[in-house]
């Protein structure tokens, strides 16, 4: 009876794909809005009214307006996506309501794309074709051998226009999931959503005569079957932010319509689930796991398959999971994008967990921060019970399982699992000494498996394109991608997936674009409160878990922030440090004490009171929490102050010794001067000084009455001339 | 010899209760209810004080009392619970509540400059609310949207990329706001 399971995902899918297709048959153009809580912030919402707007003044019927999830763009938002029948999808950036007429207007009515206006653009033309060339480490080779040393100047060398076909560098698109033999090139040929496989340049040559001089499909090498970034790559392959990660976890982040069960299954949606229950084998899905090297997605980085097998073996039948998105690490959102623009990816993937541990209650638990996050994880739950997804007898397999939601309140030590039980229990979030593991006793003393949201955003993955193909994009001990949420003083933020085992210098300088102008970088702060900062010399650092650990850091759940020249390496440390206090929950000694002694020292040193034995003191403090906490949040509290002495010593030491802040941040270290060859005595700052402490008539150089300065930085703020120094 | 009726005449439950309710109203009282119809229901105390909240701006004692009652759990536990996380308000809030990011990234574009900018322009420090009750001022860490840092939320609308100069007219505007 087991086909049973595939004939019920057949039917749903099939019922999803009619919906679908009623909709699409009625429509030529698509216009895709982004919606999540940071394109809301941008302005999305506006936007969405306002097309909405035109589109019903225009009498058009033939227009589909719809929201998708965020791309992880978030310096350009809002971004809006026109996709017209036989042309490239264009992506607009900060779309304001002016534009949205404009777009409305010129594009949708004439055919004319607004290049100034173009994500990452502007550009000078768009193409006709699009031909996106896998460039990941194992085609690269391949690619040389076909394409030569520069694909877009084959192009040329053939003679096609570069109106007809632009040529682009893309990353793993998954191709070799499928492919039999590795000696091969893939491309992608946009907007005809095709993909081919090229294993000689006569191949080549036919795309190019056939598909972009004829518009003829090369049926002959064309590949067979879905691979795991093409959906994405389809709709943003052009830009270089995108094409440059490899998206698993974030595949389908603003490409679906995270309200719509229906749209989700167009993508594959709960085939991995069909395809586990209709094997009925829950060690098979452990295996899976185990072999993809998934490594938990948190922060501590314990290898999925091993913790799920460890629940499954207890004797107790009665079996909890988790999924924790209590994401309140400053400085990550990567958990609230796919939770808000992918829900039911996390949810599906929940479900195969539950079925490989034999759990048949799961809870998410969310920060109430992040109330648009909650509402479409409600809103996919009610879908998928509707849709016989969650509930009993899910696709008549005979399993039960259903997921409830439990919000936080705004505690970062609920993060720790132990803390996390608690707060589900209803008490107070505080952690309890482990072993036993939660694994073992657990949720209301049951096994309970926790892992977090990413981890499970990359199940489904697993399970579709196969374990193996996980394994190979990850580092030889840890399989698949990690998405970092990259912030800070870089040109590019937003939310960055690439494959484990990248190097620091990819992804802040190529994807993230390097430093904003005349900055010099500094370093780069991963793993948040509990992490640590690697210095320039270690850019080409290969991102792992265990690489970060050797250098003093950690993975931690993904924030990545940049840190240039003006950024003091103490007062980071001091700003993680009063983090930490604020958030130790009160329970063990050393975390309470200890933070606070260790903050207090730390603001001796960038008072300008240090003294050489505070950095002795600082240090001795900082090794002994770490040995003694109880929990991780107090073991790893130190980490911000260890590693910053490890790589900023000389920092430490300008503090104490020359009582100076090389980066000119702490306050009590700088003063302000007025320079008087370059003031014109235009009396700005004298107008601006809160304190009143700038003397100075017209047309005279001014004085700052050092004494009564504040230095709150107004004049230095507002002086046109730079007369105003910091030193 | 019987003592059983003066045990029940001392039982003030039915006026507890009435009290309890006639504090908390009928939407929370039905949430309290369903809750207790499922297995576990002091699980679901975060969630209910969430509600609570979310209705009255803040937890009072009296709402405490209530809960605990009407839940049938500890007061020590509710109020335990109410003090342990940050999300929960003790005290009355502002017509307007202001939440400023503290969080990584946008402490290093600059958010303590908002921060003091919005504590010298309200006179009030974080956590505080002005004497007229017009705005409450709080921080918090990181609301996840670290690409538009720095950023703050007024009533939940979130307000990206806001320098300190740009503070004295977002407060002007919820001035006029709440004078309308």
């Amino acid at each position: 009876m087991s086909s049973t399971v595939l004939e019920r995902y057949q039917q749903l899918a099939a019922r999803a794909e009619a919906l679908r297709q009623q909709a699409a048959a009625q429509y030529r153009v698509q216009i895709q809005v982004g919606s999540a809580t940071c394109e809301h912030a941008a302005g999305s919402q506006v936007v969405y009214e306002e097309f909405r707007k035109h589109i019903a003044a225009s009498g058009r019927p033939d227009i589909r307006l719809h929201r998708t999830g965020c791309t992880g763009r978030c310096s350009r938002e809002p971004i809006v996506s026109v996709i017209m029948p036989n042309s490239l999808p264009v992506k607009y950036q900060q779309v304001d309501r002016e534009l949205v007429h404009q777009i409305f207007t010129t594009h949708i009515m004439e055919g004319r794309p607004l290049l100034e206006h173009i994500l990452d653009g502007p550009v000078e033309s768009i193409a006709r074709y699009e031909l996106l060339c896998c460039q990941s480490e194992r085609c690269q080779e391949f690619l040389r051998q076909i394409w030569g040393p520069n694909p877009g100047a084959y192009l040329k060398e053939r003679g096609i226009p570069s109106q007809q076909a632009r040529a682009t560098l893309a990353s793993c698109f998954g191709a070799c999931a499928i492919s039999e033999t590795p000696t091969t090139a893939h491309v992608i040929v946009r907007p005809d959503k095709v993909l081919y496989r090229l294993r000689t340049k006569e191949d080549l040559d036919e795309v190019l005569d056939k598909h972009i001089g004829k518009g003829e499909i090369v049926k002959r090498l064309l590949v067979p079957g879905k691979t795991v970034g093409r959906k994405f790559l389809e709709l943003y392959g052009d830009v270089a932010f995108f094409n440059r990660q490899t998206r698993v976890a974030l595949r389908h982040n603003g490409i679906v319509d995270p309200t719509r069960i229906d749209d989700y299954f167009h993508y594959r949606g709960f085939e991995a689930l069909a395809t586990v229950l209709n094997r009925k084998d829950p060690q098979w899905v452990i295996q899976q796991v185990s072999r993809s090297k998934l490594r938990g997605r948190g922060g501590a980085g314990y290898p999925t398959g091993t913790k799920w097998q460890a629940a499954a073996s207890s004797k107790e039948r009665v079996r909890y999971l988790i999924c924790n998105a209590d994401e309140g690490d400053p400085g990550a959102f990567m958990d609230r994008g796919m939770l808000e623009s992918d829900p039911f990816n996390v949810i599906e993937g929940m479900i195969i967990g539950a079925f490989g541990i034999g759990a048949h209650q799961g809870f998410v638990y969310i920060r109430a921060e992040y109330p648009l996050a909650i509402e479409r994880v409600e809103n996919a739950i009610a879908q998928c019970r509707e849709w016989g997804l969650l509930g009993q007898d899910i696709l008549g397999s005979g399993f039960d399982f259903d997921i409830e939601i439990r919000l936080g309140a705004g505690a970062f030590v609920c993060g720790e699992e132990t803390a996390l039980i608690h707060s589900i229990e209803g008490q107070r979030g505080q952690p309890r000494v482990r072993p036993p593991y939660p694994t073992e006793v657990g949720l209301w003393g049951k096994p309970t498996v926790i892992n977090n949201v990413e981890t499970f955003a990359n199940i489904t993955a697993i399970i579709n394109y196969g374990p193996d193909w996980f394994a190979r994009v990850g580092s030889e001990r840890s399989g698949g991608t990690k998405v970092f949420a990259l912030a800070g003083k870089v040109r590019h933020t937003g939310l960055v997936e690439v494959p484990i085992g990248t190097t620091l210098r990819d992804i802040v300088f190529q994807i993230g674009g390097g430093m904003p102008e005349g900055r010099e970088f500094k370093a780069v702060q991963t793993g948040g409160p509990a992490g640590g900062c690697i210095p320039a010399s270690m850019l080409d650092l290969p991102v792992d878990f265990d690489t970060l650990v050797r250098a003093g850091s950690i993975m931690g759940s993904g924030g990545m922030i940049v840190l240039d020249d003006s950024d003091c390496m103490v007062d980071i440390a001091k700003y993680f440090m009063q983090f930490s206090f604020d958030e130790s929950c009160g329970k063990c000694t050393p975390c309470r004490e200890g933070t606070k002694r260790m903050l207090e020292i730390l603001e001796r040193i960038t008072g300008g009171q240090g003294t050489f034995q505070d950095l002795e003191r600082l240090e001795r403090l900082a090794r002994l929490v770490k040995k003694s906490s109880l929990c991780g949040l107090g073991r790893a509290a130190p980490n911000p102050i260890l590693s910053t002495l490890q790589h900023f010593r000389e920092e430490y030491a300008a503090h104490v010794v020359d009582r100076r802040c090389p980066a000119k941040k702490c306050v009590a270290l700088i003063q302000y001067v007025i320079d008087p060859e370059k003031c014109v005595g235009c009396t700005v700052c004298a107008k601006n000084c809160p304190a009143v402490c700038i003397t100075g008539a017209r047309r005279e150089p001014h004085l700052i009455d050092q004494p009564r300065c504040v230095k709150c930085g107004r004049c230095f703020e507002v002086c046109r001339f730079n007369a105003v120094l910091k030193l | 010899m019987n003592t059983e009726p003066s045990v029940q005449s001392m039982d003030n439950w039915p006026e507890v209760e009435a009290t309890a309710r006639q504090v908390l109203g009928q939407k929370i009282c039905q949430h309290i209810e369903q809750a207790r119809q499922l297995k576990r229901p002091e699980s679901h105390l975060i969630a209910i004080l969430h509600k609570v909240q979310a209705e009255f701006g803040y937890l009072a004692p009296a709402h405490l009392d209530a809960v605990a009652q009407l839940l049938q759990v500890p007061v020590a536990t509710v109020s335990g619970v109410a003090s342990f996380y940050h999300y929960f308000r003790l005290h009355p809030r502002g017509k307007f509540m202001i939440n400023i990011c503290l969080g990584t990234a946008c402490y290093v574009k600059g958010a303590d400059r908002v921060a003091q900018k919005l504590m010298d322009e309200l006179g009030i420090q974080l956590g505080e609310t002005t004497k007229d009750g017009l705005f409450s001022l709080e921080g918090c860490r990181c609301l996840g949207m670290c690409g538009l840092a720095p950023v703050l939320t007024v009533d939940g609308d979130v307000r990206a990329e806001v320098t300190p100069d740009r503070v004295a007219s977002l407060l002007e505007e919820y001035v006029r706001k709440g004078k309308a």
